[in-house]
């Protein structure tokens, strides 16, 4: 069996604020293979920001990992040092940050930022051979090279952040990480984005982790899903179980609401309840206030994770040993 | 049989009149320990406060407090060093430092704070109206306030002086007049942003008239900028006081005041009496710094910061 | 009331709203020298010729991506903003110009909801305030009646216990509450037309369809109409009667829920429809794929607007603007194509 690409292992993130500490990811695990899409949905509060952000140590003060590991190509990416990390990120693993508005430098020309990217991890490169580099990876990502002189102001949303995607691409890095890559953009230039994303990782062989709330999305284009809700991993299996068989009544609900153009008289259900409270979380499982099957021990214990089927792991104690399931 | 909501209504309108009188009484002390919970801006604002205060506290009771007569001429040596007796020690009419400095702050708070007063009434509503109303009438305004704004303060406050003459109400009015257009542009800058918002628009799809959407939506959400400008200004208008008085723009002689004291003190340096003039000028600088170090606090504590 | 003007002939009894060639221009703003150097000026036309008409007690949908005019549109219909040409009629009476009081009158029957829960409150009042004021403006209660009809209608929304809510802030409140509470601000003064501006669009997931089912049982009790704006069709296909799709300023396509999504006719429609993700794994949708970037809408390309992104353009689409025409029953599409 080979190693896998990259493992995360009991990855706990904590924002310590004056109001408190808030465990933003709580002791997550999860594996990524070579070239495989994973999905990690959640919806606002549920950690999978910083969780991206921490696979690239980028987590923002006063947020810290506090503990657990993350293993990349055999690296402890948390363990080392500062020019270390900084060759790591780009080189290994990139990120596509959500605003394609304010991630590019306005006063910079498009090229210009390639050209200080591939230049600051190669420095052997010279400055025409980057501008090439450049003007090819844009038309991998179907923007005329021309485009290789203009300044962001000059370009559509969608078309910066498929900027922002070549940015990522551009070292040929092993995992990129994006998070949520489409959200402010329509969903014609939405399609296309994902369609290129997925494409350039069965060019170039590289994961691609991303991050959403939406969850058509990552249901129809990820190997696997991880779903998320207040800092948890309460679900982690291969999409087509999560699409057939889902387990956590969270996940559950996430599918009856989501509306699908291609049902005919869809009858949506909303889940009780709203989002948690970080600062406040309940005792015993964090879901069960919103759960339509909530029993005793679901509000005295928290639930760990259970494996239930291959690859299938759910956070509920509907699936506990001892249980029908 | 009233309904319960009704009866829920009812209630509810005794219990916020009760609560009104409580509140102001139980929200100082918690007030003051939420502030601190605020980090260093917290801190700032109490600590800045807390000079100001003092200062006021110690000029109000100041005829209890200061151990001569201020104005006494020749209740010690002339010009003698700090002691003992006289801690600040005498100017070149015997007169005690000490009381001097405790008396000498009435003017420039008076002065201070009447300016601040007549800022706020002229420079809000000129600010509001103007660039709600925009047009026309908001550029012209505009270029008023842009240019008295563009003149060095205290030139223009000295040639106010002159030609209105002295007085604490008239140093006052100058240096409103000089300051008016820092709370315009706050202002103004305030509600161009605010009249974009999707509240303001709310305001209007529900048909709310122009002055209801200035009072109740506009101004209060430009009170936190007001409040940041004001204690700002309150420091700037002390200096500038101090320094009208210190060229001899400001009041008569018989008062004590530490501008007087300033220019004063300048003489006597040449002679090595180096007491006159510091220890008044420092009593100006911790209150300035005092009201600028409130305003450093408010601005952070009131300015929104992003959330995680 | 609102003053009786003359009845217009051509609409029909059972029409809350009709909208004739509304056109909204913005100018562009330009730079000092630009101001000396050239005397053209440019607009962005962001709504330029739309003509539909909403059915009392329906759910119409004005469908499409962001800057194609949809918002615009909603706005100009309750009058929240002045057109540039063209006519609106509301219960049969034009309101295209009318005066500030008749304006104000108006607005108790018409009201909007916006898209972002938190920015529409005014952060410094409170919730039970924002939410009764509409009753204040038009004189209608005060006091005690104040208050007692917006708890009233925060139960109704499902904000419970409403007297608890009365006293919060919009910040101590989650993004599905605040929406509710807008909800309840529309509604409080009983209006018989809403316009929904993406009202869950910045909503979390789970609680979308929450909000969606309240605004289906507010129709039924408060006998609305909705005109309901959105990009996300997956929604816009839950929840309407009839969609148009806009472009650019301009509908391309029109009618029933289910004809427009069975049977798209207009390019455009069709790219939007297929590039809708669907939540089953490994979908392989078949994606009608569209050419290039969407124009600016100050630079409008001549003749028909979405030639420059079709794949079907023909010379006749270069020259001649295609009008929204009757295709079958209730469908309605603009095409140079369908005309034959």
């Amino acid at each position: 069996m080979e190693r896998p690409l990259m493992t995360v292992d009991a990855l706990t993130v904590e924002y310590w604020t004056r109001k408190g500490k808030i465990r933003a990811v709580d002791n997550l695990s999860f594996s990524l293979e070579k070239a495989e899409t994973l999905g990690i949905v959640g919806e606002s509060g549920s950690g999978k920001s910083t969780l991206g952000l921490s696979l690239i140590d980028l987590v923002p003060f006063p947020g810290r990992v506090t503990k657990g590991n993350i293993i990349l190509k055999g690296k402890e990416v948390l363990k080392l040092q500062k020019d270390n990390l900084r060759n790591l990120r780009g080189k290994e693993i990139c990120y596509v940050f959500q605003d394609p508005m304010t991630s590019l430098n306005p006063v910079k020309k498009i090229g210009a930022h390639f050209v200080e990217l591939i230049r600051t991890h190669e420095p052997q490169v010279t400055k025409q051979e980057a501008l090439k580099r450049a003007e090819k990876l844009l038309r991998d990502v179907g923007i005329r090279s021309e485009r290789v002189s203009d300044y962001p102001h000059q370009l559509s949303g969608g078309m910066r952040q498929r900027v922002m995607i070549a940015l990522a691409i551009a070292l040929k890095p092993s995992v990129v990480v994006a998070d949520e890559p489409t959200t402010a953009l329509d969903v014609i230039v939405q399609a296309k984005i994902l369609d290129l994303l997925n494409a350039l990782r069965d060019a170039y062989g590289m994961a691609l982790i991303l991050i959403t709330h939406d969850l058509s999305i990552v249901l129809q284009r990820s190997d696997r899903i991880i779903v998320m809700y207040a800092g948890h991993m309460v679900e982690y299996a291969p999409s087509i179980e999560i699409y057939s068989n889902p387990k956590h009544p969270y996940t559950q609900g996430l599918l009856n609401s989501i509306p699908n153009i291609e049902l005919a008289n869809q009858k949506l259900e909303a889940i009780s309840g709203s989002p948690p409270d970080l600062l406040n979380l309940p005792k015993g499982c964090r879901f069960w206030p919103r759960c339509y099957c909530a029993f005793e021990r679901c509000r005295r214990e928290a639930p760990p994770l259970i494996k239930s089927g291959t690859e299938h792991f759910t956070r509920c104690f509907l699936y506990a040993e001892g249980r029908k399931t | 049989m009233p309904t319960l909501t009704q009866e829920y209504a009812c209630r509810g309108i005794k219990m916020q009149k009760l609560k009104i009188k409580k509140s102001m009484l139980s929200h100082l002390l918690p007030g003051l320990a939420s502030l601190a919970k605020r980090g260093l801006a917290g801190w700032l604002v109490i600590l800045g406060a807390g000079l100001v205060i003092a200062v006021i506290v110690i000029t109000v009771l100041s005829p209890v407090l200061s151990p001569y007569n201020p104005s006494g001429l020749n209740v010690g040596p002339r010009l003698s060093p700090p002691s003992f007796q006289f801690p600040f020690g005498t100017d070149d009419l015997g007169r005690d430092m000490l009381s001097r400095v405790i008396s000498g702050g009435g003017i420039m708070l008076q002065v201070a704070i009447l300016s601040v007063i007549v800022c706020v009434i002229i420079g809000v509503p000129l600010g509001l109206f103007s660039s709600y109303t925009g047009g026309v009438i908001d550029r012209f305004i505009s270029l008023i306030m842009d240019s008295v704004y563009a003149f060095p303060g205290l030139i223009l406050a000295i040639a106010l002086t002159v030609v209105l003459g002295r007085g604490v109400i008239n140093m006052a009015i100058s240096i409103a007049v000089v300051y008016v257009p820092s709370y315009f542009r706050i202002i103004r800058s305030q509600v161009l942003s605010i009249k974009e918002t999707p509240y303001v628009e709310a305001a209007n799809a529900a048909g709310a008239k122009k002055r209801t959407v200035l009072s109740r939506y506009i101004l209060p959400n430009t009170i936190p900028s007001i409040a940041v400008v004001a204690t700002v200004n309150f420091a700037d208008a002390i200096l500038t006081a101090a320094g009208l008085t210190f060229i001899g723009m400001g009041v008569s002689v018989e008062i004590p005041d530490w501008g007087w004291d300033l220019t004063n003190g300048r003489n006597l340096l040449p002679s090595g009496a180096w007491w006159v003039i510091t220890f008044p000028g420092l009593m100006i600088i911790l209150l300035a710094l005092g009201f600028t170090l409130m305003g450093e606090g408010l601005s952070e504590l009131l300015n929104p910061r992003l959330e995680q | 009331m609102l003053p009786i003007r003359r009845r217009e002939k051509n609409v029909s009894q059972n029409e809350i709203l009709k909208v004739d060639h509304l056109k909204k221009y913005f100018p562009v703003e330009k730079s000092f020298i630009e101001k000396m150097l050239t005397r053209t000026r440019h607009f962005v036309r962001a709504v330029d010729g739309v003509s539909f008409s909403v059915l009392k007690g329906e759910i119409f949908t004005l469908a499409g991506e962001s800057g194609c005019g949809k918002t615009t549109t909603g706005k100009l219909v309750v009058r929240l903003i002045p057109p540039t040409g063209g006519k609106i009629f509301f219960d049969n009476v034009e309101i295209t110009t009318l005066d500030h009081e008749a304006l104000r009158m108006l607005k108790r029957k018409m009201q909007i909801i916006f898209q972002d829960p938190y920015a529409s409150f005014n952060p410094r009042m409170k919730i039970g305030e924002a939410v009764g004021h509409p009753l204040e403006i038009h004189n209608i209660a005060k006091g005690l009646e104040k208050r007692k009809r917006v708890l009233e209608i925060l139960e109704r929304v499902g904000i419970t216990p409403a007297e608890k809510f009365l006293d919060l802030y919009p910040h101590q409140m989650s993004g599905g509450q605040r929406q509710r509470a807008a909800m309840a601000r529309a509604l409080i003064l009983q209006p018989e037309f809403v316009v929904a501006d993406e009202p869950v669009s910045m909503i979390d997931v789970s609680l979308r369809t929450a909000i969606i089912d309240l605004m289906l049982n507010l129709r039924k009790d408060f006998e609305l109409t909705y005109l309901f704006i959105t990009h996300d069709l997956a929604i816009a296909k839950y929840i309407s009667d009839r969609i148009a799709i806009m472009y650019l300023g301009k509908i391309v396509e029109l009618g029933d829920k289910e004809t427009i999504f069975s049977n798209p006719l207009h390019p455009y429609t069709q790219a939007l429809l297929s590039a809708i993700p669907v939540p089953v794994p490994e979908r392989i949708r078949k994606k009608t794929e569209l050419i290039g970037e969407v124009p600016s809408a100050v630079n409008i390309p001549s003749g028909c607007r979405f030639r420059t992104r079709c794949r079907c353009a023909r010379k006749t689409c270069k020259e001649k603007e295609p009008e929204l025409i009757l295709v079958s029953p209730n469908h309605y599409v603009a095409c140079n194509l369908t005309e034959n």
